[in-house]
């Protein structure tokens, strides 16, 4: 897909780059998080990857100790030449934070809100970083792999079963019957 | 309110006046369409030309709560959209009914998690349940007419506020 | 001498809340409005109420487990979610699917873009005030909803594919039955042409409202026929050919403004692309079988699984255990009705995925509203929303 521009990174920032692989034909290169907002803006400007398509994270919980937790997987297309790219960067859990890319693309602002609420990471110098998807009195960050599935967080008390409606009597509801139903006598 | 517990004094009145009026109100219900998801596919289908909701006369959505019938809760209600449904119903004026339209607003459906309310009856208080995922028109019709037999049964104080529901919005 | 009365005016911008229960935000989205009078100065759109946790339930079941999950993203066209996931699995685990499922695929993808469009322009010229024209549509809904029901059994939710395949394969009497349902759609598309195309009320109301430029489209990230009604010929049937999309011959139709009018003409352009791709598709389908033959991904024959002890087990196990992708990660794409739909899976060699992120074509859409919204007095967002094709499963997951 794009390997040439895989190359390109290597060879403007070779203290930054940390991995490169293309599994599935899909370039990825993986960057220092402190390079994060210049290698993007050369991808940007230099390169051309106008299309912000996705920006996501990882929670690699279960992973080797000494590795950071997170990793923040951007995607991105050229539109010119159609090529696509991934950029990933590996972010710590004692210090979840990494510089926002709101200021060169415009998109990036809600996929960053997203990623807050549901993993915790701060974007730096992002110009909103409100709840997007969950109310704003939710706690905790539900998509990382220690928050169980079924932790309920209700926003209004919910009714109990005796305030629930099928308090009334059965013989008085209507059910639907089968075709060999009879009516007791 | 007064009217209706005096008339219910009287068996004799009372049962030929309740036949009318649930006969009146079974068949000209204005729904409350409050549509999330996926359901509000087949409401379409239902409320369309094809499967015709409009020839049980309750093909006219009313999307005020002050002047709906019955509730119609399409698809998933999520934690951040359960105060809004609490809000709507108990801005309905009663008579109202309540119908519980797909997997989702009957149980949760196969969303069990910590976004869901399981079940549009742990919100507010529900008549009429219709399982699918989402369910045929014509179980939803299946369903309006179970709504209607319910409605047809009812005494005429029935719609007194119901004796455990406490409202919770101001 | 003239008494300047408007010192006395108290102007002010009003706060409104438009949702999230509103017959026009496409289910439950909320925007908060600033107006001054019935423009808009700012608007602030507010997504999340239909989140029902898409990601976290994938981490918790199985790959296959995971396709009726992706049905209720964007559940006007559940089919090309589907192909879209497995895709992306099918794209990490290096399977090359059979030319039939491919040509398939391609099928029941364009029906359910069909119906996409159907549901999306009939609900927006429903909020317009034409009732009529959404029942036309439905009517045309109808048709593929009992054509996918016929393959399928069921209306609206499939979980059809497989990873390694399909489910099983169409019905005898389906090639009829669609081109009969494609010449009843033209007739009937030919009606909503005269009803709306060149329809005075309907032009005041939408042409030149809700215009974005190419550039911020791109930025935001935005595909689909929302960014061609800019003028980008992008679409990745084209772009990046998947399934059997090299094999047909169809055209991208580009608007040039980007107003809600474009939109709609785009969208009406592409129904009549689909249906031509789905007449080659038809008439160019191989015979052959539907699912690789991987005992590693796809069932044996039910022969084999009562008869001998190797197919029993094969069985138990796929049931049992699932698929194992092998360790990495792969990012699987498709042109869903809104835009690019994308899955970005993460395996590392389990039967459950570490991560399986969807890219929703329509939440970069939403996000950019709040942009366009400014400027526009109140009664344009109900064109500008109708033509954005809201789907709540999509945006909120």
């Amino acid at each position: 897909m794009s390997i040439e521009a895989v190359e390109k990174i290597k060879v403007r920032f070779p203290d930054a780059v940390e991995e490169a692989h293309s599994q599935a034909g899909d370039d990825t290169v993986r960057v220092t998080r402190d390079s994060w907002f210049t290698v993007l803006g050369f991808v940007r400007k230099a390169l051309g990857f106008d299309l912000f398509v996705d920006l996501t994270a990882v929670d690699y919980l279960t992973r080797e100790e000494g590795l950071p937790r997170f990793e923040i997987v951007v995607h991105l297309r050229n539109m010119t030449t159609g090529k696509r790219i991934r950029v990933k960067s590996r972010v710590p859990e004692s210090d979840p934070s990494i510089q926002s890319l709101s200021p060169i693309w415009k998109g990036a602002n809600w996929f960053e809100r997203e990623c807050h609420e549901m993993y915790g990471i701060l974007f730096k110098d992002s110009p909103d970083l409100r709840h997007l998807l969950l109310y704003d009195e939710f706690e905790g960050h539900p998509l990382r792999k220690d928050y169980p599935i079924d932790k309920r967080q209700p926003r209004i008390p919910l009714l109990a079963s005796e305030e629930r409606r099928f308090s009334r009597p059965a013989d008085e509801t209507p059910h639907g019957h089968g075709p060999g139903f009879q009516e007791k006598p | 309110m007064g009217l209706e517990t005096k008339l219910q004094s009287i068996p004799a009145i009372a049962s030929k006046v309740e036949f009318f009026i649930n006969w009146a109100r079974k068949w000209s219900l204005f729904q409350y369409p409050f549509v999330t998801a996926c359901c509000g596919m087949e409401f379409m289908s239902t409320a369309c030309s094809h499967y015709d909701i409009a020839r049980f006369g309750a093909e006219f959505p009313r999307f005020t709560p002050r002047q709906a019938d019955f509730l119609l809760v399409v698809g998933t209600i999520s934690h951040k959209q359960a105060p809004i449904l609490r809000r709507v119903y108990e801005q309905m004026c009663a008579p109202k009914w309540v119908v519980a339209f797909g997997a989702c607003a009957c149980t949760g459906g196969f969303y069990d998690n910590y976004a869901t309310v399981q079940g549009t009856d742990k919100v507010i208080p529900v008549d009429v349940y219709i399982p699918g995922c989402p369910p045929r028109p014509e179980m939803v019709l299946d369903g309006l007419m179970k709504l209607q037999d319910l409605i047809q049964k009812e005494k005429l104080d029935e719609h007194l506020w119901h004796p455990k529901y406490k409202p919770l919005m101001p | 001498m003239t008494v300047d009365s408007s010192k006395d005016l108290h102007t002010d911008y009003i706060e409104v809340m438009m949702g999230p229960s509103h017959p026009a935000m496409h289910g439950i989205t909320q925007i908060k409005l600033f107006l001054d009078g019935e423009s808009i100065i700012s608007a602030d759109v507010e997504p999340g109420y239909l989140h029902r946790g898409f990601e976290k339930e994938c981490e918790d079941h199985r790959w296959n487990q995971i396709v009726p999950y992706t049905d209720r993203l964007n559940y006007v066209s559940p089919l090309i979610n589907n192909v879209a996931y497995v895709m992306a699995v099918e794209k990490l685990c290096g399977i090359k699917t059979t030319p039939r499922c491919d040509y398939l695929r391609v099928i029941l993808s364009e029906m359910n873009r069909l119906t996409d469009h159907l549901t999306c322009v009939g609900a927006a010229v429903m909020e317009l005030g034409a009732f009529s024209g959404f029942l036309y549509f439905v009517k045309a809904r109808e048709l593929y909803y009992d054509l996918m029901e016929s393959v399928t059994g069921a209306r609206v939710t499939y979980a059809w594919t497989r990873v390694g395949g399909m489910r099983w394969d169409i019905p005898e009497g389906f090639e009829a039955q669609s081109y009969a349902a494609i010449k009843e759609t033209r007739r009937i598309l030919k009606e909503i042409n005269g009803l709306f195309t060149k329809n005075r009320l309907f032009l005041d109301r939408v042409v030149d409202v809700g215009v974005i430029s190419r550039e911020d489209a791109i930025s935001y990230g935005i595909t689909g026929p929302f960014l061609r009604s800019t003028g980008v010929a992008y679409d990745v049937r084209k772009a990046h050919p998947y399934a059997a999309y090299s094999e047909v011959e169809f055209e991208i139709p580009v608007g040039e403004n980007g107003d809600c009018y474009d939109r709609y003409m785009v969208r009406m352009a592409e129904m009549e692309q689909s249906m031509r791709i789905i007449e080659q598709a038809l008439g160019k389908l191989p015979k052959g079988p539907v699912n690789v033959e991987d005992p590693r991904f796809i069932f044996p024959p039910k022969q084999a699984v009562y008869t001998t002890i190797e197919g029993m087990i094969n069985h138990f196990r796929l049931v049992y255990d699932d698929v194992h992708p092998p360790k990495g990660e792969a990012y699987g794409y498709a042109e869903g009705g809104n835009g690019e739909i994308g899955f970005y899976v993460v395996s590392d060699g389990g039967n459950k995925p570490v991560k399986c992120r969807v890219r929703p074509p329509c939440f970069t859409i939403v996000a950019a509203m709040g942009k366009i919204l400014e400027g526009h007095m109140v009664a344009d967002i109900v064109p500008i929303y109708g033509s954005v094709n809201m789907i709540g499963g999509e945006m909120d997951r």
